[in-house]
């Protein structure tokens, strides 16, 4: 099979996930988003180290995997903080960011 | 010359000072005062003694010499060390630091947010830079100096002012910084230069003053070192700053910022701008002078029309920082060290005036000239210094700041009779600003006002009698002063190309030039 | 500086200076002593109130006893050695440049001495009497002696420095004394008036100063004449023109005569010794010392007449139409200094007639003055001649002083002014028909206003307001005006029969040769008394055969004009004070909404363009999110573009 293809699935599913981190207000949503997101650049590191006959790409998809799980654990304790403070997962609710 | 680093213990002592005196807890406010004050007299002991070991006639450029490597990749040292314009204005400064100390010995009491404490130890602070802008014979240090100066400034005009004082202290520091940064830029032009003409970088002033540098160059750099001094000294049109911050500050903030501080800037165009920007110096002059005798007329004409002791004040210092600059852009010997005393003498006047108008608006509780009005009936003594500080600001003969004037005109008439001739009008404008104020505030019947107004306290009588025993010493006897800055002005104009000036009939038989 | 280095100057012989040794060694000691006076009577503050005064005065009498000893060691010396020079120390030294704290003791300086310490120290023991119930007069003492120091250190200078430091210093004097009852706020202003318009006048000095400078490279008198006759003739002129403009704010004469009545604000012996005898005549000392300059300068010379001759007639109008008697007096006074800056632009011819008559009228006018102090004194402070009348009878002492010194400033003969006008005016018709006529016009405008001050104050009927006892002054007042009056009737004799007055000034101002008239000089001197007692009989018809009315009639137009000399007050304000006024508040205002509006207004910007591009911070993480994606493409975009 084309490893190409590996390729063109990584970035449908990237589109996917960014589509999906912009358009959605639910956080939890948008952090699956993020996760496909980061999940799809994984499948392109593996389809590179595929193509180019080294294994570069999948050590550093190993990297993006640890740094997806740190980021699961802050990103859902955030998440679980904000609902229970604020009794809502909405992520347009928080914009005290701006002054 | 032995081997005492005097200049680094006369800037370090005022730091360690500071810390000592901000570690104070509450309660000993005295003591915080007391320490102060010592340290303040400590320095001025050691001052004495440094001028009594300065050569004036010595060979070399600068003297109590001090020089260890800071950051050698760019060629940076802690070099430190004075001449006769430095070892002046140091003297000045610490002159006028225990007379300030003393006269605001109460100033920072009322305040409801801040101990005495703090305000003290940045005054300690503030007087440590203002020993390193002058002592530093390294150019990153004069500006690292330069600009950590500002941050006492800036809190003790925001902590311990009074009025819009917020406003006036970001004024202050936004003006300063932006000239500051000009400087920065200037000076690492500067250091490529140096990189390309000697080699090595460096920010050594032995080797950076007179270096080669191309006159388009010159010229940029130049632009880059006059801005930021022209805001320090404050020139028209970039002073607005000074009366903000001089109407907000506490007295003994003013007198260091406007009597002491700013010359950082005057003394910057004689030891930096001239000496390594000659060519640019010579090709700006026309342009500097023009500038500096409407900062004269300009500010003696604003200074009238003010109805802020303060604001008035500050104006004339305007006026007067027109002279000092004129003096310095002369290019003739009489010029340059009448300058020189002149600045010496605007910081006396200054102090003079800054520290009487304290005692009146804490007296009073304001600033303004129509809230007084016959306070020679009730307070003889305080109008009597207030004439006083009038009578210097005016440039009274006997008073130092009239050897100043004269010689600054002097000087200044024989490279520019114009210019000259036009800031003559000075005197007259000065001598209305200051009688006009003294009317206003001391003359007439005592107003409601100023009923039960004391006279000065005999704190207030020992802070106040230096100033005029000093004002009266130079007047009378400047030679001293004249001997010491009269090589370190030919050493500065002997980078420049201009002609000197020479009298059109000499008068030949010797005897006669007396 | 030894004699054989002696500098020799003046065409017409020349004046060797030999360094001051034995008693003209003390020669400091003049200036010293009174300016110890001020210092410790200002420094000593209460302390000092019990003695004070008397110290005060104690001290300028010491200085005129040690200048009297000088003189009288200088007679000893022949006429050529009579000028010595002390230099004490070295007072701004800058390269070639150098002035020196030094005193030049000649006989111009010895006269002026003479004049300052005598008429000074008369007017110190006058003010214990007048002053004596004045809570403050231990200041008042101060700043006499201040002013005495200064005025010595004017005249015995031997710089333009030195001299410029002894005029602001009798400036200052003279400002605190006009502003001594300051309490009033019309005296404040009128000291505020006159130490500006000296300052306007000190411009010439100043530049003066740089002038000299640049073309000698030095300020000593002797650097500086010596030099004189090399130095281009545009050169003279401008110093000439520029100390005659230091000399019209000293002295009160056109344009920069305003001030002068003002300055009647001060205490009476102030009047008298600032304001009559010594610092007003300080500008003709200057033109005087500088001859060897005016020598050279025939354009200069000219404007010194001109200005000479507008005053004196100025002066002699403004006179005639006072009713305060301090102000008639002083108009008088202007009047008689124009008299001195004619003869002192006439060259040598005049310089000693300008001196001679500065030392009569020293005499006489101080005289008047502490007469007229006497009088107000005994009329409780009353100064307006229509409130006078008949006090001849009350005050015979002060009549009979007051008239001495009337007789001496009309120049009736042999009254001291008769002999020093008298010498001016031949000089004046000598050098000009018109600047004679002029002079002798002068001269009978001042009969007539002298004589009306004196019918109206001390003949006629009692016009005296209710509660008022005139009485005569104590002692101490009345001594000095005796002493006075004795002069003003025998000085002008001692000194000007037998030329000795002009003998013993001829060293330093040079001589004139004879000059030759077309009608003889008695006939002259006849035409000038006769002019005068026309002024008398005028004076007699119109103030002393009618009745004096208690209101100012409204007068005629010239009158009128006179009465608010001649509006040199509207002149000046609407000149000078209004435009300066308004460019004043016009700047100002500029300061704080130009320039001022200019930084604030970038800061206002700055502020304005942050809180705009801060809209762009929502604080939705999603656009956040956009906009990071965006730029990411744009990058990648790029990019890629960049590889194509």
């Amino acid at each position: 099979m084309n490893p190409e293809n590996y390729l063109y699935l990584a970035t449908i599913l990237f589109a996917i996930g960014s589509v999906g981190v912009l358009v959605r207000r639910n956080a939890i949503v948008v952090f699956m988003c993020v996760e496909l997101m980061l999940n799809a650049s994984n499948l392109a590191f593996v389809s590179f180290a595929r193509l180019n006959g080294n294994i570069d790409g999948q050590i550093v998809a190993f990297f993006v995997m640890v740094v997806a799980a740190a980021e699961v654990v802050i990103g859902l304790a955030i998440i679980v903080t904000i609902f229970r403070t604020r009794r809502s997962a909405s992520v347009d609710d928080p914009n005290l960011l701006k002054l | 010359m032995n081997d005492f680093p005097a200049l680094t213990t006369l800037g370090v002592l005022p730091f360690v000072g500071a810390l000592v005196v901000a570690a104070l807890p509450r309660g000993r406010e005295l003591l915080a005062k007391q320490i102060t004050l010592a340290v303040t007299l400590v320095m001025l002991a050691l001052t004495v003694a440094m001028a009594f070991a300065f050569e004036p006639n010595a060979a070399e450029p600068f003297q109590f010499v001090e020089k260890t490597p800071w950051i050698e990749q760019f060629g940076i040292s802690y070099a430190v060390g004075v001449d006769g314009i430095a070892l002046v204005l140091i003297a000045l400064a610490v002159s006028l630091a225990p007379v300030v100390i003393l006269a605001g010995w109460n100033d920072a009491d009322d305040n409801e947010q801040h101990r005495p404490q703090t305000y003290f130890a940045l005054l300690l602070a503030l007087l440590g830079c203002i020993v390193y802008v002058f002592a530093a014979t390294d150019l990153f240090l004069f500006y690292v100096a330069f600009e950590v100066m500002l941050l006492p400034v800036y809190f003790l005009i925001g902590m311990f002012g009074r009025g819009q004082r917020t406003y006036a202290a970001v004024k202050f520091l936004l003006y300063s910084l932006f000239g500051g940064l000009l400087l920065l830029a200037a000076l690492i032009g500067l250091y490529v230069i140096s990189v390309q003409e000697l080699g090595t970088g460096t920010f050594d002033w032995t080797l950076l003053a007179g270096m080669p540098i191309d006159p388009d160059t010159q010229k940029i750099l130049f632009a880059g070192f006059f801005f930021a001094f022209a805001i320090k000294a404050p020139m028209v049109p970039l002073h607005t700053w000074l009366p903000d911050a001089a109407a907000s500050a506490t007295p003994a903030t003013s007198t260091l910022l406007v009597g002491v501080l700013d010359k950082v800037a005057t003394f910057a165009m004689l030891r930096l701008v001239i000496p390594i920007f000659p060519d640019a110096s010579e090709w700006a002059a026309p342009f500097v002078v023009t500038l500096a005798v409407i900062s004269i007329i300009y500010g003696a004409l604003v200074a009238i029309g003010q109805t802020d002791m303060y604001r008035l004040i500050a104006y004339t210092s305007v006026s007067h920082f027109g002279f000092i600059i004129l003096g310095i852009f002369a290019f003739t010997e009489i010029g340059g060290s009448g300058s020189v005393v002149y600045m010496v003498a605007h910081g006396l006047s200054t102090a003079a005036l800054f520290i009487v108008a304290g005692f009146l608006v804490k007296r009073r509780g304001s600033s303004l000239i129509p809230s007084f009005g016959g306070v020679q009936r009730v307070a003889p003594i305080l109008a009597g210094f207030f004439l006083f500080g009038g009578l210097a600001s005016l440039a009274m003969p006997g008073m130092a700041s009239f050897v100043g004037e004269l010689t600054v005109l002097i000087g200044s008439y024989q490279r520019w009779p114009m210019a000259a001739a036009i800031a003559v009008i000075g005197i007259v404008l000065s001598s209305l600003y200051v009688l006009l104020m003294y009317q206003r505030v001391a003359t007439g019947p005592a107003t409601e006002n100023v009923k039960g107004m004391r006279d000065v306290s005999p704190r207030e009588l020992v802070a106040f009698a230096p100033i005029i025993a000093l004002t009266i010493a130079v007047g009378v006897f400047p030679k001293p002063v004249f001997d010491v800055v009269n090589p370190a002005i030919e050493r500065t104009y002997s980078f420049l190309h201009v002609e000197p000036v020479e009298p059109d009939v000499p008068v030949t038989d010797g005897e006669g030039t007396k | 500086m030894t004699s054989a280095a002696a500098v020799r100057w003046s065409e017409g012989g020349g004046q060797l200076i030999a360094q001051a040794t034995g008693v003209f060694s003390l020669t400091w000691l003049l200036i010293a002593l009174p300016l110890c006076g001020a210092a410790v009577l200002l420094l000593g503050g209460r302390r000092t109130n019990s003695f004070g005064p008397a110290l005060a005065t104690l001290l300028v009498g010491s200085s005129f006893v040690l200048g009297f000893v000088l003189f009288v060691q200088m007679l000893g010396q022949s006429a050529e050695e009579r000028a010595f020079d002390q230099s004490l120390f070295t007072w701004a030294p800058i390269g070639d440049f150098s002035v020196d704290v030094g005193f030049q003791l000649d006989p111009l300086s010895m006269a002026f001495v003479l004049l300052i310490t005598f008429v000074g120290g008369l007017v110190h023991v006058y003010s214990l009497g007048y002053m004596a119930d004045d809570p403050d007069k231990r200041r008042f003492f101060a700043y006499l002696n201040l002013f005495v120091a200064s005025m010595l250190l004017l005249v015995l200078a031997s710089s333009y420095v030195l001299v410029y430091v002894g005029w602001e210093g009798v400036g200052l004097a003279s400002y605190l004394l006009i502003g001594f009852w300051n309490a009033k706020p019309e005296y404040a202003t009128a000291a505020n008036k006159a130490f500006v318009m000296n300052r306007v006048g000190d411009i010439g000095m100043s530049l003066a100063i740089m002038l000299m400078v640049t073309t000698f490279g030095t300020t000593a008198f002797s650097g500086v004449f010596a030099g004189a006759s090399e130095a281009g003739s545009g050169v003279l002129l401008a110093l000439g023109l520029l100390l005659l403009l230091a000399a019209t704010g000293k002295s009160a004469q056109m344009p920069l005569q305003a001030w002068l009545g003002d300055a009647m604000a001060g205490p009476t012996p102030v009047s008298a010794l600032i304001h009559a005898a010594t610092m007003v005549t300080a500008g003709v000392y200057l033109i005087v010392r500088s001859n060897p300059i005016f020598d050279l300068s025939d354009g200069a010379r000219l404007a010194v007449v001109l200005v000479g001759v507008l005053t004196l007639l100025f002066g002699a109008f403004v006179g005639t139409a006072k009713d305060d008697i301090k102000k008639a007096l002083a108009a008088s006074t202007m009047s008689q200094i124009g008299y001195m800056v004619l003869a002192a632009g006439l060259g040598p011819a005049g310089y000693a007639f300008a001196i001679l008559h500065l030392m009569t009228h020293g005499f006489f006018k101080a005289g008047l003055f502490l007469g007229a102090g006497s009088v107000i004194h005994g009329m409780d402070g009353e100064v307006n001649m229509r409130r006078y009348g008949a006090l001849r009878k009350v005050m015979p002492i002060t009549f009979i002083t007051f008239g001495a010194g009337y007789l001496a400033i009309i120049g009736i003969p042999p009254f001291a002014g008769f002999f020093s006008k008298d010498k001016i005016i031949e000089a004046a018709l000598a050098d000009s028909i018109w600047v004679g006529i002029a002079a002798i016009l002068g001269a009978g405008i001042t009969a007539f206003y002298m004589s009306r001050v004196m019918f109206m104050t001390f003949f006629g009927e009692k016009r005296w307001a209710k509660g008022t006892h005139p009485h005569e002054s104590p002692g101490s007042m009345t001594i000095p005006m005796v002493l006075l009056a004795i002069g003003s009737v025998v000085l002008g004799a001692v000194l000007v029969i037998g030329g000795r007055f002009v003998g013993w000034l001829e060293p330093v101002v040079g001589s004139a040769e004879e000059h030759e008239l077309a009608i003889p000089l008695f006939a002259i001197t006849a035409i000038i008394v006769a002019v005068s007692l026309v002024g008398v009989a005028i004076a007699y018809a119109m103030y002393l055969r009618n009745p004096v009315p208690l209101e100012a009639p409204t007068g005629s137009v010239m009158t009128r004009a006179a009465r608010q000399d001649f509006y040199q007050d509207a002149i000046n304000e609407s000149l000078f004070m209004r435009p300066g006024q308004y460019l004043t508040r016009f700047l100002v205002f500029f300061d704080n909404r130009v320039i001022d509006g200019f930084v604030n207004g970038s800061a206002a910007l700055i502020g304005g363009g942050s809180a705009r591009l801060r809209r762009w911070q929502t604080g939705f993480v999603r656009s956040y999110a956009l906009f990071m994606l965006a730029g990411a493409v744009l990058v990648v975009g790029a990019l890629v573009l960049v590889r194509l």
